[in-house]
């Protein structure tokens, strides 16, 4: 019995302790994705509106590395990236847009007010791309290198200095 | 002027605090009959008086919803109907903590009037120790997060409460849950009391009880509101996620029933000293923990409350002087406290401890569970843990604990023989093994659900037996609650189970017109209208289910967009039988013009709350036999003295 009424307050201790370490710790949201370094799962998805082009894995396999923008019309952050989309396809990068859970009117009306930096913009209304690539919310952007193998994983939308970082791992998926 | 008063109402309290505290544990060194001691139990009553002012204050704000005040403008709106207003008093943080105190000092003031049972210094130490405990509360409630801070500039206009909130179900759970946790203090303060006085005897623990009996029964109902809430609510179609908040409001009351029946056993055998005081400390620590974890943001839950890692620490703090300090005197006391009486294993004790054990192995269980996510992600695992950890676990322990319960009551206290009880001992085995056989063989039940069953109902036959061979009408009141509360847990359990195993789900995609089927239930979808409500609209499904055949009901589940703040939830729509319930939530439009359905036919699944009810008042007849006999008790000792006097007298 002498002991082992010191128990209850060394595994409290313990408790005690561990909940400190955590407190101190940053919380990080991210969800990073497992597929990074993984060949790009199989899909074959039809364009999000009038006048763009779908998109399929075979589309990522042509010898050119690409970026995969997840995005959706009804997403604030989208809004934002947006001009360093533009940037970066004016520095002749190839996008492959995939639009989320989206109405083909919004994303015409997305693209008309926030400008169109995409090569092909497909749909993904049950976001069963999104999920194969292990992506967990929008904006996501992946770099796909000319084999279709996902090389890097950008989560959240894009600033300014995230610019030439995104074309630097291009660059060296080549 | 209304926050002011109330803030200075919060400050006054905390003053009386620290004085109920300093003169309650300088009492303990001063001689008998000091003028510190008088102090003591004013202090506490008036506490309660100002706490309540200060809480009245900010019920006030919200009803009037006065919008410089930041904590009603961040979580009120002018729009919201007058009950939401008042619930959300308590629907944010720094409400429910100022609850939370308000309910504490209204607690030890209740102590302060009528607890006239145990001897002046254990309770001058037992208010001291809920003094400190309480004085810890306001300080993080005025240090950290005050509910009257004011705006520099009134807000134009609220920005609502969050609208799973927004429901009559919610505006009580949180006052019965908080009545419970922090009831459990009143426990905790007198572990702690004895302790300082090492006076742990049948009176405290007869004075403790109702205390624990009074929690328990609130726990119980702010769990079993809670969980109903959950149910119809989150439109999720289940009643238990095991997630971290749950988990929060469960470790205590498990704590709590362990601790309710081991108070018994020392209140009426004198014995399970040490063991009474230790699950007193631990019953109140795990309301605080499951506190910490939640609003301090370290777990993630779907109960998303303003996370915030300064509270967390001020919290974490206040745990590790409370419940350290308690363990450190526990430590430091139990060796020198006697164990008490003995008693032969096979006795009403014996069964007790038994089940005692098994509670606190499911704690242990629960709390590593809770705990785990924690442990792993300090070594950047992520992890989480559900039902594939809780359910099977969980049964190692619940299984027997449900046996001996049926068997624990028939026995009599200190010493007995298993042969005395053979007949209802056959009878329970029998219902048991046939259950078994019936479910598990014909039915082709699963193995969890089957024991539930098995179990369910061999314990709800067996916890009307320590009636037999009794008069009903001279039973005591408190011995029919121990029935009904063992009933109750049977009934919860034969619900649990047939849920787990009878439930049907049925995932659709159906246009206007068509049928489709679920269980016994044939569902018409026959139209989808738009609707409006005082401050949401929404997309309401048409349905049209008949059972079996039989005349058709109408269901109305609904898509609610909120726009203050804008977010849209599910309101699930419920048709209820005698013998189980149709549950129905309609999601999105595909594009092809078809609505998606989730429907389920969920057998007996209303057992779970009706049993859950039925143990919260089989605690509330117990409490009220418990002081009913206090009462008759204190009359008689009043007469005896009033005799002896006016003998005295005469003489």
């Amino acid at each position: 019995m002498s002991w082992k009424v010191w128990l209850p307050l060394f595994l409290f201790a313990g408790f005690l302790g561990l909940a400190a370490y955590q407190l101190t710790q940053p919380k990080d949201d991210f969800v990073e994705s497992r597929m990074v370094g993984e060949a790009l799962p199989y899909f074959d998805l039809p364009p999000a509106t009038g006048g763009v082009e779908g998109a399929a894995t075979t589309d990522f396999q042509d010898g050119t590395p690409k970026l995969l923008n997840i995005w959706a019309s009804w997403c604030l952050p989208c809004i934002a990236e947006a001009p360093q989309l533009e940037r970066l396809k004016e520095a002749g990068v190839p996008i492959v847009g995939i639009a989320i859970r989206d109405r083909p009117e919004d994303v015409a009306q997305f693209l008309a007010r926030h400008g169109n930096p995409y090569s092909r913009i497909a749909r993904d209304d049950l976001s069963e791309v999104q999920l194969a690539i292990g992506s967990s919310g929008v904006p996501e952007t992946f770099v796909i290198d000319g084999r279709g193998y996902i090389r890097y994983q950008h989560i959240g939308d894009i600033r300014e200095d995230d610019v030439a970082t995104l074309l630097g791992e291009l660059e060296a998926a080549r | 002027m209304i926050a002011e008063l109330g803030h200075a109402a919060l400050w006054l309290a905390a003053a009386l605090a620290a004085l109920q505290m300093a003169s309650g544990f300088l009492a303990l060194r001063a001689a008998e009959g000091s003028e510190i001691a008088a102090l003591v139990r004013p202090s506490a009553i008036v506490q309660g008086a100002l706490a309540s002012f200060s809480f009245a204050m900010l019920l006030w704000l919200f009803a009037v919803t006065d919008l410089s005040v930041k904590l009603v403008a961040a979580n009120s709106h002018s729009l919201k109907p007058l009950v939401f207003k008042l619930s959300g008093t308590w629907g944010n943080h720094e409400g429910s903590m100022l609850l939370w105190v308000t309910v504490m000092s209204l607690a030890g003031a209740l102590i302060a009037l009528i607890e006239r049972r145990l001897p002046d210094r254990t309770m001058n130490a037992t208010l001291g120790a809920q003094g400190l405990v309480a004085l810890g509360f306001y300080a993080f409630l005025i240090l950290s997060s005050n509910p009257f801070e004011r705006l520099p500039v009134p807000a134009p206009e609220g920005l609502g409460l969050n609208p799973l909130l927004q429901d009559i179900g919610l505006a009580f759970h949180p006052p019965t849950l908080y009545m419970g946790y922090v009831g459990l203090s009143v426990a905790f303060s007198f572990a702690v009391g004895a302790l300082l006085t090492r006076q742990v005897t049948p009176d405290f623990a007869s004075a403790m009880r109702p205390w624990v009996l009074g929690a328990w029964v609130f726990l119980t109902l702010g769990i079993v509101a809670g969980s109903y809430w959950a149910y119809y609510e989150l439109g999720w179609g289940g009643w238990w996620f095991w997630d971290p908040v749950e988990n929060a409001s469960l470790m205590p009351w498990l704590a709590a029933t362990a601790l309710l029946h081991s108070t018994s056993v020392l209140a009426s055998r004198d014995a399970l000293r040490v063991w009474t005081i230790m699950l007193g400390v631990v019953a109140f620590s795990m309301s605080m923990v499951g506190t910490f974890l939640v609003r301090s943001g370290i777990l993630t839950s779907v109960h998303a409350f303003a996370v915030d890692p300064e509270r967390g620490t001020f919290i974490l703090i206040l745990l590790g002087l409370f419940i350290g300090g308690a363990l450190l005197l526990f430590a430091l006391r139990a060796n020198t406290i006697s164990e008490g009486q003995r008693f032969n294993a096979t006795s009403r004790e014996g069964a007790l401890v038994f089940n005692n054990v098994m509670l606190s192995a499911i704690l242990a269980i629960v709390l590593l569970g809770t705990l785990y996510p924690l442990l792993t992600e300090a070594f950047d695992v992520r992890v989480s843990v559900g039902p594939p950890y809780f359910n099977p676990v969980g049964a190692i322990f619940a299984v027997p604990m449900f046996a001996i319960m049926a068997i624990g009551p028939l026995l009599r206290w200190r010493q007995d023989r298993v042969e005395r009880i053979r007949p209802e001992l056959s009878l329970f085995a029998a219902l048991v093994l046939v259950a078994l056989i019936g479910f598990g063989i014909v039915a082709n039940v699963a193995i969890l659900p089957l024991l539930g069953l098995a179990l369910g109902i061999g314990l709800a036959v067996a916890s009307f037996l320590p009636l037999r061979g009794r008069s009903l009408k001279r039973v005591p009141l408190a011995t029919w609650g121990m029935v009904v509360a063992h009933f109750g847990i049977a009934v919860a359990l034969l619900g649990m189970a047939s849920e787990s195993a009878f439930s049907r789900e049925k995932l659709a995609a159906i246009e206007p017109g068509q049928t489709t089927q679920v269980g016994p239930w044939s569902v018409t979808l026959s139209d989808v209208v738009p609707v409006a409500g005082p401050n949401w609209t929404a997309l309401e499904g048409r349905l049209s289910a008949s059972y079996d055949g039989s005349e058709p009901v109408a269901l109305t589940p609904q898509s609610r967009r909120f726009w203050a703040p804008p977010q849209q939830t599910t309101e699930s729509a419920l048709s209820t039988r005698w013998n189980g319930q149709l549950y129905a939530v309609i999601g999105d439009r595909s594009p092809d013009g078809r609505w998606q359905l989730r429907l389920w036919w969920k057998p007996f699944v209303t057992l779970i709350w009706y049993g859950g009810l039925l143990v919260a008042l089989g605690g509330a007849l117990a409490l009220v036999g418990r002081v009913i006999t206090d009462v008759r008790r204190r009359r008689i000792a009043a007469r005896i003295v009033e005799r002896r006097s006016d003998r005295e007298a005469l003489a």
